[in-house]
C-alpha cells in the first residue's frame, strides 16, 4: 500500500465548495421550477441567483488554476480501458477483482471519470451556464440581439441541464464509494492523499 | 485522522450553512409580513387638515371669490352662476364644450367608432337615450333632459359640480343636471328633505377640483356608491394608506388631478382609450410631449424597483397595476359584480315595488332593476391589453346565442403594445331586440307611462327606448348574457401590500388563465419533469441495487 498526493489544496477547496453550491442550487433551482416549496419562490430566486454568482467567482479561479497548472490534461478523453472499467463495475467489483486502473498524479482520473467529467465540462455545464445567463439577463437579451429567444425555451434547457446534473450527482456520489474501501476516494478528496495498491 | 474529520466537516458546514442561513432568512422574512386591516375604518384626515388651517397660512389661491361683486348675488339657478363665472373666465365654457365631460362622446382613435356615454350601451342602467334627465345628474351641464338640449350654450355649463369646495352642491337624478333650488324630499319617499342649494355660498367658495368633486360622479357610477368601477368609491374620499398609497389622507394626499393632469379643462386619462404600455420613462417637467401624463411610468419610470431589481424584468409583460392593485374594492364598500335585468318587474302581492336586502344590507333584488350580487376585496381577472377597447354598440349583431362582450380588451401575448392588466368583469343579463338583433335601448326613468321604473312594462319601455334610436322595436325582446370589462387602475396599494412573487409563481396562481406566458414555479412542464425525475430515480435505484450487491458479496467473502 502506497500513498500518493493527488488532490492539491485548491482543488479540494474547489471540489467541495462547488459540491455545496451545486447541491444548494439544485435544491433552490427545483423549487423555482415549481417541484416543491421550501424557501418560498422569492427567496429561492434570491439564493439561487446569489449562489450562481458565487459559483461563477469560484470558476474564474478554477479555470485559471486548471490552465496554469496544466491540470486540464487530466480531462483529455481516452477510450483505452473503458471496456475494462465497465466490466469492473459490472462484475469485478463484486468479486474483489483488481481495479483495472492505476492512479498516478499525472493521471488521477480513470478513463470513465475522464469521459464523465469531460461530459460535465463540455455538455452539462455549458447547457446550465448559457441557459442560466440567458435566464438571468432575459429582459436585456434584445440589447445583444437575442430578443427573439423565449423564456420557455431558455427555462427548458436550464431544467434539462439541471436534471442531467442531478443524475450525474447521483452516479458521482455513489461511485465515490467504489474505491478499495467505501470511504477511500472520499477521504482522498478530503485529505488529498489516495491510498493505492 | 482528526484533520480528515475536520475536512469532512467543511463540506457539511458549507451545505448546512447555506441551507440554514437561507432557511433562517426565509423564515425571518415570513415573520415580517405586515398585517393589514381587513376592514377599513374611514381616516380622520380632516383633523390634520383643520390643524393646518388653524395656523395662519397664506391662502393658496390668488383670488378670494367672496370679494367678487359678480358673486355677491342671490342666484336663482345654476346657469346664472355660470354667467357670473364667465364674466371673468371668458373662455372656460368654450373649453368645457370640447371635453367628453360635456359631449359624452369619444371617438375611438383606432376604430374611429363613436363611443362615449351618449353612445355606448353598458350592462348597468344600459343607456342614456330617453333617460337623460336622470343620467345628466352627472353631466357637467344644466338642462339636458332630452335630445333637444343645446350643446353650444355657454351658460349651460355647470362650473360648480367640479369646483365646489363646500360639499353642499348636489345634482339630483331627475332634475336634468340641476341641483334642487327648492326644498325637496330626497331620497324620494324617505321623509328627509334637502334645503334649497345655497348657490351664493357655493359660488363664493369655489376652488380646485378635489376627490370629493370628481368622486361625486365617479365614485357613484352605475347608480350608487362603488357600484361600477370597483376601484373607485367613496372610501377614497379620506383613504388610509393601505387603500391608496397616493391618496392617503395622512400622507401624500393626492387629489385626482395630481395624476389626471388637466389643461384647458381637458382631463387626461381615459378608459375608452387607455394607455396600456408606457415604456418611455418618467415624464420630465417642462418637456413638451403628447404622452399621457396619467400613467404610473410618467412619474415612476420604467425601472422603479431598486431593492429587488428582478422585478423590473416584469415590466415588459405586466402592467404596474397587476401587482400593485392586488384586489379592488379594498375599501369598506362592496362593488356590484352582477346585474340580472331579466328578473326585474316582479312585484309584491299588492302590486308594489319589491326591494329585498341581503345579509350585508345591500339591495339584492329591486323590482325596478332585477337581481344583484356584490363583493368586496375582489381578485381581478387578468387579460392581455394593448389599449384598444372594442365595443358592441347599438346595431352590432346580437342574436342571443352567446355571451355578448359589451367591450373587449384587445391584445395578445405576442403584441408589442400588450401588457397583462387587471380588470373587473361585470356580468349581466339585459334586454336585446330579437327582431333587430341588437342590444336594446329601453326607457327606464321618467314620469311618463312608458318608463319601466314606473310601470314595469317591458314592451312599452322597449318601444319608447328603441324609437329614440330611430330603429322601430321589432316587438320581440329577450335577455342576453353580457360581460363588460373595467380596467383596474386606482386604489394602488403600498408596496408592502403588492402581490408577492408566489401569488403568481405557483400552481394555479393569479395569472393561470393568461395565455402565452411561461411562468417559472407553476409546474408547467409536467412531461419534462416526469422524464427527468424518472431517469434520476432510475439512476438512484440502479446505484442502490449495485451497492446492495456489493454489500452482499463482500459479506459472503467475510
Amino acid at each position: 500500500m502506497t500513498r500518493i498526493y493527488i488532490f492539491k489544496r485548491f482543488e479540494r477547496f474547489w471540489h467541495w465548495s462547488q459540491a455545496a453550491l451545486i447541491m444548494f442550487m439544485m435544491f433552490s433551482g427545483f423549487e423555482i421550477h415549481g417541484s416543491y416549496r421550501f424557501f418560498g419562490f422569492e427567496n429561492a430566486v434570491t439564493y439561487h441567483t446569489f449562489s450562481a454568482w458565487m459559483i461563477i467567482a469560484l470558476w474564474v479561479f478554477a479555470v485559471f488554476w486548471t490552465i496554469t497548472t496544466g491540470e486540464w490534461k487530466q480531462y483529455i478523453p481516452t477510450m483505452e480501458k473503458v471496456d475494462a472499467m465497465l466490466k469492473f463495475y459490472l462484475t469485478g467489483i463484486f468479486t474483489d477483482a483488481p481495479h483495472p486502473f492505476k492512479q498516478t498524479t499525472v493521471s488521477k482520473h480513470n478513463p470513465l471519470q475522464r469521459l464523465a467529467y469531460l461530459f460535465v465540462l463540455v455538455v452539462i455545464n455549458p447547457i446550465i451556464w448559457f441557459s442560466g445567463w440567458l435566464y438571468l439577463f432575459y429582459n436585456d437579451l434584445s440589447v445583444v440581439g437575442l430578443g427573439g429567444l423565449s423564456l420557455e425555451w431558455i427555462a427548458f434547457f436550464h431544467v434539462v441541464g439541471a436534471f442531467m446534473m442531478l443524475i450525474f450527482f447521483i452516479a458521482h456520489v455513489y461511485l465515490a464509494t467504489a474505491g478499495h474501501t467505501p470511504m477511500a476516494h472520499i477521504k482522498a478528496m478530503v485529505t488529498g492523499w489516495e491510498e493505492t495498491d | 485522522m482528526k484533520n480528515q474529520k475536520h475536512r469532512i466537516g467543511y463540506l457539511l458546514f458549507l451545505v448546512g450553512g447555506l441551507m440554514l442561513s437561507a432557511t433562517a432568512h426565509a423564515l425571518a422574512k415570513a415573520d415580517n409580513v405586515p398585517t393589514t386591516p381587513v376592514v377599513a375604518t374611514p381616516a380622520s384626515g380632516g383633523k390634520a387638515a383643520e390643524g393646518k388651517q388653524a395656523t395662519k397660512q397664506v391662502k393658496k389661491s390668488t383670488a378670494d371669490h367672496t370679494k367678487f361683486k359678480q358673486l355677491q348675488k342671490d342666484f336663482k339657478n345654476g346657469p346664472q352662476v355660470t354667467k357670473a363665472c364667465l364674466e371673468c373666465h371668458t373662455e372656460a365654457a368654450k373649453q368645457v364644450h370640447h371635453t367628453k365631460h360635456w359631449t359624452w362622446e369619444f371617438i375611438n382613435p383606432v376604430t374611429k367608432r363613436k363611443l362615449g356615454k351618449k353612445n355606448v350601451i353598458n350592462n348597468f342602467c344600459t343607456s342614456v337615450s330617453t333617460n337623460q334627465s336622470f343620467c345628466s345628474a352627472c353631466h357637467v351641464g344644466y338642462g339636458w333632459k332630452d335630445d333637444s338640449f343645446d350643446f353650444t350654450k355657454e351658460e349651460s355649463v355647470d362650473c360648480l359640480v367640479c369646483h365646489d369646495t363646500t360639499k353642499k352642491y348636489k345634482k339630483l337624478p331627475g332634475l336634468a343636471g340641476h341641483p334642487n333650488y327648492k326644498t325637496m324630499e330626497w331620497p324620494p319617499h324617505s321623509g328627509k328633505f334637502r334645503e334649497p342649494t345655497d348657490l351664493k355660498k357655493i359660488a363664493q367658495n369655489i376652488g380646485k377640483t378635489s376627490r370629493d368633486t370628481c368622486g361625486a360622479c365617479h365614485f357613484y357610477g352605475g347608480g350608487g356608491d362603488a357600484v361600477k368601477h370597483g376601484d373607485l368609491d367613496s372610501s377614497l374620499k379620506q383613504p388610509l394608506r393601505y387603500l391608496d398609497v397616493h391618496m392617503d389622507a395622512k400622507g401624500l394626499n393626492f387629489s385626482c388631478g395630481k395624476c389626471h393632469l388637466s389643461d384647458s379643462h381637458e382631463v387626461t386619462g381615459s378608459r375608452y382609450a387607455p394607455t396600456s404600455v408606457d415604456d418611455k420613462g418618467a415624464l420630465m417637467r417642462g418637456k413638451t410631449s403628447d404622452r399621457n401624463p396619467t400613467t404610473c411610468v410618467a412619474c415612476h419610470d420604467n425601472a422603479p424597483h431598486k431593492e429587488y431589481a428582478k422585478l423590473n424584468d416584469h415590466t415588459d409583460k405586466i402592467a404596474c397595476q397587476t401587482c400593485h392593485i392586488p384586489e379592488f374594492a379594498r375599501g369598506d364598500k362592496l362593488t356590484k359584480m352582477t346585474w340580472d335585468w331579466s328578473t326585474a318587474g316582479r312585484l309584491d302581492e299588492k302590486g308594489k315595488r319589491l326591494r329585498v336586502r341581503n345579509s350585508a344590507g345591500q339591495v339584492a333584488y329591486d323590482s325596478k332593476k332585477g337581481d344583484f350580487t356584490y363583493e368586496r376585496v375582489v381578485i381581478p381577472e387578468y387579460v392581455w391589453f394593448n389599449g384598444n377597447v372594442k365595443f358592441t354598440l347599438f346595431g352590432d349583431k346580437v342574436d342571443g346565442s352567446e355571451t355578448v362582450k359589451i367591450n373587449q380588451f384587445m391584445g395578445g401575448p405576442n403584441e408589442p403594445d400588450s401588457l397583462i392588466w387587471p380588470v373587473k368583469v361585470f356580468r349581466g343579463k339585459q334586454p336585446f331586440d330579437v327582431g333587430n338583433q341588437t342590444l336594446a335601448v329601453f326607457h327606464t326613468a321618467g314620469k311618463d307611462d312608458a318608463a319601466f321604473w314606473g310601470n314595469y312594462d317591458w314592451e312599452k319601455a322597449m318601444e319608447a327606448g328603441m324609437a329614440s334610436t330611430g330603429v322601430k322595436y321589432s316587438g320581440k325582446m329577450a335577455f342576453v348574457e353580457t360581460e363588460m370589462s373595467w380596467p383596474i387602475t386606482h386604489m394602488v396599494a403600498p408596496k408592502e401590500d403588492a402581490l408577492t412573487c408566489a401569488q403568481c409563481h405557483k400552481e394555479n396562481g393569479r395569472l393561470q388563465n393568461v395565455a402565452g406566458i411561461y411562468m417559472p414555479g407553476t409546474g408547467s412542464t409536467p412531461i419534462l419533469d416526469m422524464l427527468g425525475f424518472a431517469v434520476a430515480l432510475f439512476a438512484l435505484i440502479g446505484v442502490l441495487i449495485h451497492g446492495g450487491i456489493r454489500i452482499l458479496t463482500s459479506r459472503k467473502e467475510a
